[in-house]
């Protein structure tokens, strides 16, 4: 086998990207020198999107770079490591980008919902990454470190709905239990 | 109106950027509130994600310089007089954004600190972080006991910032950093999973260039599992590495522990340990079918990265091991329609290593379905695959060719456009029913080529090949079409390949000088110059001009040829230049190429020095062989002349001048104890051979090797020109202190038998490339001509050829090295330079019969003696 030896290193992501339905960059960092100046940066997002957004098939291998990424409504998330990482570590690290900004936007992961948030987005991805070493990848633990103000997410019409069938899923399973309990 | 329909529009498109328009100058003012009391934490956070946007987005003429940015920087420290925890953390993240920006960041060291050892568990964590970003390693020292007690910390989130921060500060703080080493230690221990991956990375880091600690570091926690699945791979990672390096056979228990993690319960770990497995080097079949079988399970995956993860990792596999993934080709099958490309890709290919020849076709069906949906980089995988394919079952041709061509004109960079055109040419070379299909394809792509360097290379490759098929005529047109439309490089290879024509084909001459006449008014210098040339030569009508300038090109080395012309021009003299002085071009011996992999194969190509060539100027400082003349030929392995382990050890490279042969011995002490002084090797010649003078190696160290000469003179019969030469080598002997290295005074003469030296045909013979070894022949003529025959021992006509080509050391041409299957007779072409410049030439009839094989041989030369030689030789 021809692959040269990897130097063991906690230096896993070379990058991280959210990109709008345009591929317009609304958040990005890059970790390592693979894309040097910031044009090369944008020239290799553009590749990245024409690539991804109409198969959404998850993993790519781009110009020597593995690439995950995952895409709701109009937003991409892209995390990219080196040709030899583990793709699986990848992935946990773009799970958790993913999870905890649904979480932090209460499922509502959309281009306005980020963009009124951005400020929170922003400290979760530098909660997750540190110069490139993978800090934490559990979303939980992110979004608690962030401690985001509870009023800051607006309750919208779709988080109403969701809560009210929440509440009714409660109160059916609820009837269930007193039924059953009265016909034992 | 206008504006009326603009706000509609946004408001239906419903996510319209509002950073996307942001003026720099206009959020700097902004940044002014952070002055008002009190703060207002949503307004200035609002402010801090604009200005951090303006960084991260950096548009042209949006970039943030060092003085606005300075002055934003002193604007926001007011903030911390703020306790709201969104608003700080926002102004740690501008801190790190800007610490390479703004000048004076040190500043906020004090309130960071604060933070840092505060009450506030929320802040401690990122306070650190921010810290260590802007801090250097003498401030470091004045946080050194905080930072220390913030990696045993038992909030997770501080210690894990302290570990990374460590970790980030290792680059400039290496000696800080080092003294953290029992606190990283108690960290691993931490029941928190990214705590115990940081810790363990650390305490790799500090300790990596320790190899004795490193291997401690990982038969301890090889033997305690680890929580974490990261800190596992991790250890996996570290394992590997001191294995490979210390070669240690695959039963050290390190391999061991690399296998059990195969039966993890976290997918990481178990791709991470099969990976590591496929990607070491010498690991057998046997070894190597566990991680198979993990990852043949991940093939089924509703997981597409563990698809993908596992595909890519049984390609690899496929390349050395195709026997190993045999029993994943019915997994395999089932991912070529897989909805991602890249796995359907990987999948293909590795099929089409491992799988039958009637499979074939079924896949290159499949996946010409979405050629054009894939990256570059694969497309360079898929072509490599077929490369692979062609030569396993050159049958297969037809369908390979129309897959090829038809990539050919899809869009697509040059790299993997040259890979395309590489594998056709190597196709049509292996595979003479390919080539018509194969030039005409390529013909086809020359019409409209963007790169000069393929275009050119094609129309080197039609020279050569074209008027050879059984219509050449229908070539021309093509290039022809090159002359007039392209660049001035493109032009003068389709010059060069139009003359070939001329030269090979007698009905197509009239046209060829018709159409090299229109060259002569080209406006480039290179091209004008090709046509006059060839167009003059041509019209000798004369096979011998023909072949000499048209059809076999110079083989002089170019890096000699290039000092040989500048040291004649330097030195000027009344003697013509003679092209016989510059040093022959070296043929590669062994053109077998490793499989590469193209993912990330980004190798410069350049022109190095040959061996010859630094052989020459390593000869040409030493004063006693200025008087040989230029170097011809340098043997090419080094032969050994002890045995292994004995206290001396010497190889020898023999070097071939005019008249002489200098034998190089490289000497190596095995011995501490000892140090060799004036050590000669003195031969004994016989046959005629005399020794003229010995370059002594003056001193020879413990394990520093050394070089000594002797140079031999060839007997002037031009006949006797092998022989075999006993060695002694003779020296001084001083005992040294084998730690210190300080030898006595006095010393003692010994000496130390060797093993004999022979000198053989081929030592006076440099390979050399005839493209057209026909015309070759032709222009030497039979004046000193040669012919023998012979029975040889060989049992089979492969194993003839092999020996008579490593015999007489010359180079086979027009591919006549490769025999057919099952033919029971074949003509073998050899060209060389004989010692002198003398060009030999030697076709040798081989006829199998009742397995002997015959071999009638006739050899053409420019010297009789040289003829005589070789042909005496293979007696």
């Amino acid at each position: 086998m021809d692959a040269p030896l990897h130097e063991p290193s906690l230096y896993a992501v070379k990058a991280i990207a959210i990109l709008d339905n345009d591929g317009e960059r609304l958040l990005s960092k890059y970790y390592d020198d693979t894309f040097p100046s910031s044009k090369e940066q944008r020239v290799f997002e553009k590749n990245l999107f024409n690539k991804t957004h109409r198969a959404n098939a998850e993993i790519i291998m781009l110009e020597g770079v593995t690439c995950v990424y995952r895409s709701n409504v109009d937003l991409f998330f892209y995390v990219m490591g080196g040709s030899h990482e583990n793709e699986l570590i990848l992935v946990s690290v773009l799970n958790c980008l993913y999870d905890s900004i649904s979480q932090m936007l209460r499922k509502n992961v959309e281009k306005r919902m980020l963009l009124d948030h951005l400020d929170a987005v922003m400290l979760a991805v530098d909660e997750i990454i540190d110069g490139g070493i993978i800090l934490e990848a559990d979303p939980n633990a992110v979004v608690s470190r962030i401690a985001l103000r509870m009023d800051d997410v607006p309750l919208t019409e779709q988080t109403v709905a969701q809560h009210i069938t929440n509440k009714l899923q409660v109160l059916q399973s609820a009837k269930e239990q007193i039924k059953w309990s009265l016909l034992k | 109106m206008h504006m009326l329909k603009r706000d509609k529009k946004d408001e239906e498109d419903g996510s319209s950027n509002p950073y996307a328009n942001l003026e720099k100058s206009a959020v700097l003012q902004e940044a002014r509130t952070f002055n008002e009391t009190p703060i207002n934490p949503r307004r200035c956070c609002h402010t801090l994600t604009k200005i951090l946007y303006i960084i991260n987005a950096e548009h042209e003429g949006e970039h943030l310089g060092t003085t606005e940015a300075t002055e934003t920087f002193f604007a926001m420290t007011k903030l911390f007089q703020s306790n709201d925890p969104t608003l700080r953390r926002m102004v740690y993240l501008t801190i790190k954004e800007m610490a390479n920006i703004a000048e004076d960041v040190i500043i906020v060291t004090s309130s960071l600190t604060k933070d840092m050892t505060g009450k506030e568990d929320l802040f401690r964590a990122a306070a650190i972080r921010a810290l260590c970003k802007i801090t250097d390693s003498t401030m470091l020292q004045s946080i050194e006991r905080y930072m220390k007690q913030a990696i045993v910390d038992k909030v997770h989130a501080v210690s894990s910032a302290a570990l990374v921060s460590s970790l980030q500060l290792m680059k400039t703080s290496h000696d800080v950093v080092k003294r953290w080493v029992n606190e990283a230690t108690e960290a691993v221990s931490s029941d928190n999973m990214m705590v115990q991956y940081h810790a363990l990375g650390l305490l790799y880091h500090i300790r990596k260039n320790d190899r004795l600690a490193v291997s401690k570091l990982v038969s301890k926690y090889t033997r305690q599992s680890l929580k974490s699945p990261y800190a596992v791979c991790l250890l996996i990672r570290i394992a590997c590495k001191l294995l490979e390096e210390d070669g240690a056979g695959h039963d050290s228990p390190m391999f061991d522990f690399i296998e059990s993690c195969l039966r993890h319960k976290s997918e990481m770990v178990i791709y991470e340990a099969a990976h590591a497995i496929v990607n070491m080097h010498n690991t057998t079949a046997r070894e190597l079918a566990p991680a198979v079988s993990v990852l043949q399970l991940f093939l089924s995956s509703p997981k597409p990265t563990l698809r993908f993860a596992a595909t890519k990792t049984l390609n690899k596999v496929s390349m050395t091991h195709p026997a190993a993934v045999t029993a994943c080709n019915l997994d395999l099958e089932n991912l070529i329609t897989d909805v991602n490309r890249s796995i359907a890709t990987l999948a293909i290919t590795t099929l089409l290593k491992t799988g039958s020849e009637s499979s074939v076709d079924r896949l290159m069906k499949q996946i010409s379905s979405f050629m054009s949906e894939i990256s570059d980089e694969f497309k360079v995988v898929v072509v490599q695959a077929i490369k692979s394919l062609c030569m396993k079952y050159p049958r297969k041709h037809p369908v390979m060719m129309n897959f090829l061509s038809s990539m050919l004109r899809d869009e697509g960079g040059f790299d993997y456009k040259k890979s395309i055109v590489d594998t056709i040419i190597s196709i049509l070379e292996e595979n003479s029913e390919a080539k018509e299909a194969g030039l005409a394809h390529l013909c086809e792509f020359i019409e409209d080529c963007e790169h000069t360097s393929l275009a050119v290379r094609i129309l080197h490759l039609l020279g050569r090949e074209g008027p050879r098929v059984a219509q050449p005529s229908k070539y021309i047109r093509f290039i022809y079409n090159r002359v007039i439309l392209e660049n001035a490089a493109v032009r003068a290879a389709a010059v060069s390949s139009l003359a070939k024509f001329g030269a090979n084909c007698e009905d197509l001459l009239p046209s060829v000088l018709v159409l090299l006449e229109r060259s002569l008014l080209d406006s480039d210098d290179e091209v004008r110059d090709r046509a006059t040339l060839y167009l003059s030569v041509l019209k000798q009508h004369q096979k011998v001009l023909n072949s000499a300038y048209i059809l076999n090109a110079l083989n002089v080395s170019i890096v000699g040829l290039e000092r040989a012309l500048h040291h004649y021009t330097t030195e000027p003299s009344d003697v013509a230049f003679d092209i016989k002085s510059v040093p022959l071009e070296t043929q590669p011996i062994t053109e077998q190429k490793t499989p590469g992999d193209a993912m990330q194969s980004k190798t410069a190509d350049k022109i190095a020095l040959s061996r010859q060539d630094i052989y020459s100027e390593q000869l040409s400082a030493i004063p006693e062989f200025d008087s040989l003349g230029p170097l011809f030929k340098s043997s090419s392995m080094p032969v050994e002349l002890t045995e292994s382990e004995l206290e001396y050890s010497v190889h020898c490279i023999k070097h071939t001048f005019s008249n002489h042969i200098v034998f190089q011995f490289d000497c190596t002490n095995t011995l501490n104890d000892q140090l060799l002084e004036n050590v000669t090797i003195h031969m004994d010649p016989s046959d005629g051979f005399e020794v003229v003078n010995y370059v002594p190696a003056q001193c020879l160290k413990y394990n520093t090797p050394s070089t000594t000469y002797t140079c031999v003179k060839v007997p002037d019969d031009p006949l006797s020109v092998t022989s075999t030469l006993s060695n002694t080598m003779k020296f001084l002997v001083k005992d040294c202190d084998p730690n210190t290295g300080e030898p006595d005074h006095d010393g003692y003469e010994d000496e130390y038998v060797l093993e004999d030296i022979e000198v053989t045909v081929c030592d006076h013979i440099q390979r050399v490339m005839k493209p057209n070894f026909g015309a070759s022949w032709e222009e030497i003529g039979d004046d000193n001509q040669i012919e023998e025959t012979f029975a040889l021992s060989a049992k089979s006509l492969a194993e003839a050829v092999k020996n008579i080509i490593s015999f007489l050391g010359m180079q086979p041409c027009e591919r006549s090295d490769k025999v057919a299957e099952g033919r029971s007779s074949h003509t073998l072409y050899l060209a060389g330079v004989y010692r002198g410049g003398h060009d030999v030439l030697v076709r040798s009839r081989l006829a199998l019969m009742e397995g002997a094989v015959t071999m009638q041989i006739t050899v053409r030369s420019t010297q009789l003696s040289a003829s005589e030689v070789i042909a005496s030789a293979v007696g």
